[in-house]
């Protein structure tokens, strides 16, 4: 599916409007999703690919947020719910729900993680001068999982920690 | 070899003969290859060893280990070689030195014996009637160190024949900028007065012949006062490093007047020793890197096996293409059967490949008589080691990574299970202890078995340690089992001395995870003063299981079929609520509990009443307990994919796999759900929920 027609099939239409697509800046990219209404935004060179919604094997006595897992071109692939994960708002399942598949390196171990957002978006451009830092208050997301606040227009998109993300399961589900 | 020296304690002539034979083989080898190093060393063994066979030595313990580290430095050599780097030349020299000293005490003894009116004058500086004087010329090439050759060594050994002057001639020496390290610039002249021959005198040299100039020239033997005479034009360097043999040779002082410039004296070779020392500690990181990617030895009867398979498949395949070429509705018969040979191709393919990886566990025991030969010298205590089931097939990945926990454990029994021979005796036990390594199959794993017959564990030390680490309280009711846990835990120790072979606390609990990211447990048994055994399950593959599908709720799972001892719908008369709502099912003589895998996992299921439930009955670590499910269906091979790579251990899961509609479905870790249930049994209990399970541990 095109990422352009999924972008305008967002039931929540509202203001939002990106900048156009420019590849050849020199700043980091970012893939920018939908939860709810809001726009969050992934490294985009750890996006492994964009899967459409399939409904996951569930893992027994897993938290909420844990979907299960998916069968990646073999590979065993875990699913997370942002949205229940970031108390977000519900999670309904549209057409337009898919999987961010990325995989994230870091101390050495290499994790391929799903994540279900409400919808993709775009690919936004972003010099390192343009991220602001989060205000320290308020928000369901934990402050670790934000890298900081990137304005598009009208609009301010949230940066995730994709190491944090890593993190994800590994703190919960310890007991 | 090792095994064989092992052997040699009890010493018969055959054995002997085979050891001869595996060194004699060894230094031909090397030979052939030009490892000049091996084949020096090899051949001190070979002369010990040869005096052995003809009996003109008596065997003694220090002679073995001597033989025993031999063994420890060819092995070092052959793979210093392999990794093509440098390896420890001090600990080779040591024990080559340590090996003259005694082949030399050996010829001492035999000297003293066969010519006792000559008094014993060997070590005396008199010439006797026999000895004349030889004067060697000896340049060696410039680069005869780097061969491995020593010149010490050669000397040593000359000196070994008769009194040895040495005579360093530095002529040749470059300036000190142009030094390489590894180039020997120095040559000898030196004097011998000796008993030997020529003959002998080559044989010394034998090994860097044609590295070298050599001149042998023979003085009579009445002129023995020149000797003395010769004086070094440099302090002489032989006599530099401890060399005991060449001490004994008369040196003389040397004259300084006549010293070249002094920086040159360091000898080459200790550079380089040093040197390689610094090269061992990377070589060492190095080694363990290669051995990791490793190869493996197959035997042709499984190589044959799978080509003749690969054959069949392929003509199968040619006959199924052919059919569907010009397929039609009569010939669907002739399609089942090919399908069928298909299926019946690839299932045996799969088996012989997976054998390819089996190797026998005698390659994970063979190193454990040497390791309690050591153990036993060092503690004192004595130990009979008993091996059995060697031949039992283990995968090739599982076996390498299941050696070091091994060793741990058989460490820990000789170190804390086996008593002192003293008490021992008291306690009415044989002096000698006994550590019992076995292996067999049981089900799909292996089984292996680490008994001893000593101590056993000290429940109440246990006990009260968990206490003081605050691991338990004091009312806490275990049972023994629950407490020989407790010795996995990290950091425990009961040891009342810590020692250098085990007592740290550290250990047990790297075992047992060890063995857990294997897919295998370990299960303590121990009686107080009769031992302890230390069980240990491993999965014979680590890729491919036997499952039976099972369907609970929308959910597929797959109960591994060795678990499974049957699989029965339950009659409602026979099911049981005994103490709080626990089901027990009657299964002839037994009661099984019975755990419902919806309540386990949280998930819904179609049939929640366990009236005419299906019950999958199946057995782990001795317990039967019944598994509720919905529905019986296929049974199937699966291939195991890890949970742990993208996600984390999950409890009652052991992996997960991919059925052949794309789906990923759980398998069941059985073990694990028993523990699990029982968990969630003592929580219910203290909320005063209802209990899922209770009273397993029986």
């Amino acid at each position: 599916m095109d990422i352009q027609d999924l972008a305008q099939d967002i039931p929540v239409e509202g203001e939002y409007s990106l900048e156009g697509i420019d590849f050849i800046t020199s700043g980091e990219q970012y893939l920018t999703f939908m939860l709810a209404k809001e726009q969050y935004a992934f490294d985009i060179l750890c996006v492994e690919e964009i899967r459409s919604w399939e409904t996951p094997t569930k893992i027994p006595n897993s938290p909420e947020h844990v979907c299960g897992v998916i069968n990646m071109r073999g590979i065993i692939v875990p699913i997370i719910d942002l949205r229940l994960k970031f108390n977000i708002c519900e999670a309904i399942y549209t057409e337009t729900t898919v999987v961010i598949v990325l995989t994230i390196e870091n101390a050495g171990t290499s994790r391929t993680i799903g994540f279900i957002v409400d919808a993709v978006s775009d690919v936004l451009n972003a010099d390192e001068s343009e991220i602001k830092s989060a205000p320290a208050f308020g928000g369901c997301v934990p402050q670790h999982y934000i890298d900081g606040l990137v304005n598009v227009g009208d609009n301010v998109v949230t940066l995730l920690n994709i190491k944090a993300l890593q993190q994800i399961e590994a703190h919960q589900n310890s007991n | 070899m090792e095994s064989s020296l092992l052997n040699l304690e009890q010493g018969d002539d055959e054995t002997i003969n085979s050891i001869f034979r595996a060194a004699h083989s060894i230094k031909g080898g090397a030979g052939t290859f030009g490892f000049n190093q091996v084949t020096e060393f090899t051949h001190l063994v070979e002369t010990l060893l040869d005096e052995m066979r003809d009996g003109r030595r008596a065997i003694e313990q220090n002679d073995i280990e001597l033989l025993l580290d031999s063994v420890d430095c060819m092995r070092l050599l052959i793979e210093s070689i392999r990794d093509e780097v440098d390896c420890d030349l001090t600990k080779i020299n040591e024990t080559s030195d340590l090996l003259t000293i005694s082949l030399n005490k050996g010829k001492e003894a035999e000297e003293v014996q066969a010519s006792s009116e000559q008094s014993s004058a060997n070590d005396q500086q008199q010439a006797n009637s026999g000895q004349s004087i030889w004067h060697i010329e000896f340049i060696p090439d410039h680069h005869l160190v780097q061969t491995g050759n020593d010149p010490l060594l050669l000397f040593n050994a000359l000196a070994d024949l008769g009194e040895l002057v040495v005579e360093a001639n530095c002529k040749d020496l470059p300036a000190v900028t142009d030094i390489d390290a590894e180039e020997l610039y120095i040559s000898w002249q030196l004097t011998l007065t000796s008993s030997s021959t020529e003959e002998d005198i080559k044989e010394v040299f034998e090994w860097v012949e044609d590295e070298c100039k050599l001149n042998i020239t023979q003085e009579s033997a009445s002129s023995s006062d020149a000797t003395p005479a010769q004086e070094p034009t440099e302090p002489d360097d032989s006599s530099n490093d401890v060399t005991p043999s060449v001490e004994a040779a008369p040196t003389p002082a040397p004259t300084v007047a006549s010293a070249p410039p002094p920086p040159l004296e360091p000898v080459p070779e200790e550079i380089q020793t040093a040197k390689s020392q610094n090269k061992n500690v990377e070589a060492k990181a190095t080694t363990k890197a290669k051995a990791e990617v490793g190869s493996i030895r197959v035997g042709v009867d499984k190589v044959d096996s799978l080509i003749n398979l690969v054959g069949e498949l392929v003509i199968t395949q040619s006959m199924l293409s052919e059919l569907g070429n010009d397929f039609d509705i009569t010939k669907v018969e002739r399609l089942t059967s090919g399908l069928e040979q298909l299926l019946q191709n690839t299932k045996e393919l799969q088996e012989s490949v997976m054998r390819i990886r089996m190797l026998p566990i005698s390659f994970a025991f063979n190193r454990f008589p040497r390791l309690i030969h050591d153990l036993s010298k060092k503690t004192g205590k004595e130990i009979e080691l008993i091996l059995k089931g060697e031949q039992t097939e283990l995968d090739k990945t599982v076996m390498e990574q299941i050696g070091d926990p091994l060793v741990h454990l058989v460490r820990n029994a000789v170190d804390h299970g086996i008593e002192p021979a003293e008490v021992r005796v008291a306690n009415g036990k044989p002096e000698k202890g006994t550590i019992v390594l076995d292996a067999y199959h049981q089900g799909g794993n292996i089984v292996i078995e680490i008994s001893d017959d000593g101590g056993g564990i000290n429940r109440q030390a246990v006990f009260n340690k968990a206490l003081e680490k605050g691991l338990v309280d004091e009312k806490t009711q275990l049972t023994d089992s629950q407490v020989f846990d407790l010795i996995f835990e990290a950091g425990f120790s009961t040891a009342v001395e810590v020692s250098d072979i085990s007592g740290r606390g550290v250990g047990m609990d790297v075992v047992k995870k060890n063995i857990q990211s294997l897919g295998g447990r370990i299960q303590v048994e121990s009686e107080p003063g009769k031992g302890s055994k230390f069980k240990v399950n491993l999965p014979l593959t680590l890729a491919i299981l036997d499952g039976q599908l099972v369907k609970v709720g929308t959910e597929t799972y797959i109960v591994p079929l060795i678990t499974i001892v049957e699989s029965l719908q339950a009659k409602p008369e026979l099911i049981n609520r005994v103490s709080g709502d626990m089901l027990l099912y009657r299964l002839r003589e037994d009661n099984v509990p019975v755990i419902p895998i919806y309540k386990l996992f949280d998930i819904s299921a179609e049939n929640e009443q366990v009236d005419n439930a299906l019950l999958v009955v199946v057995e782990a670590d001795g317990q039967k307990v019944g598994l509720m499910v919905d529905d019986l269906l296929a049974q199937q091979q699966v291939v195991i994919k890890s949970l742990k790579d993208n996600y984390q251990q999950v409890e009652g899961v052991s992996g997960a796999t991919i059925l052949g509609d794309g789906s990923v479905a759980m398998i069941l870790d059985v073990p694990g759900m028993i523990t699990m249930a029982m968990k969630n049994a003592s929580q219910a209990q203290l909320h005063k929920r209802t209990p899922i399970l209770e009273g397993v541990t029986s």
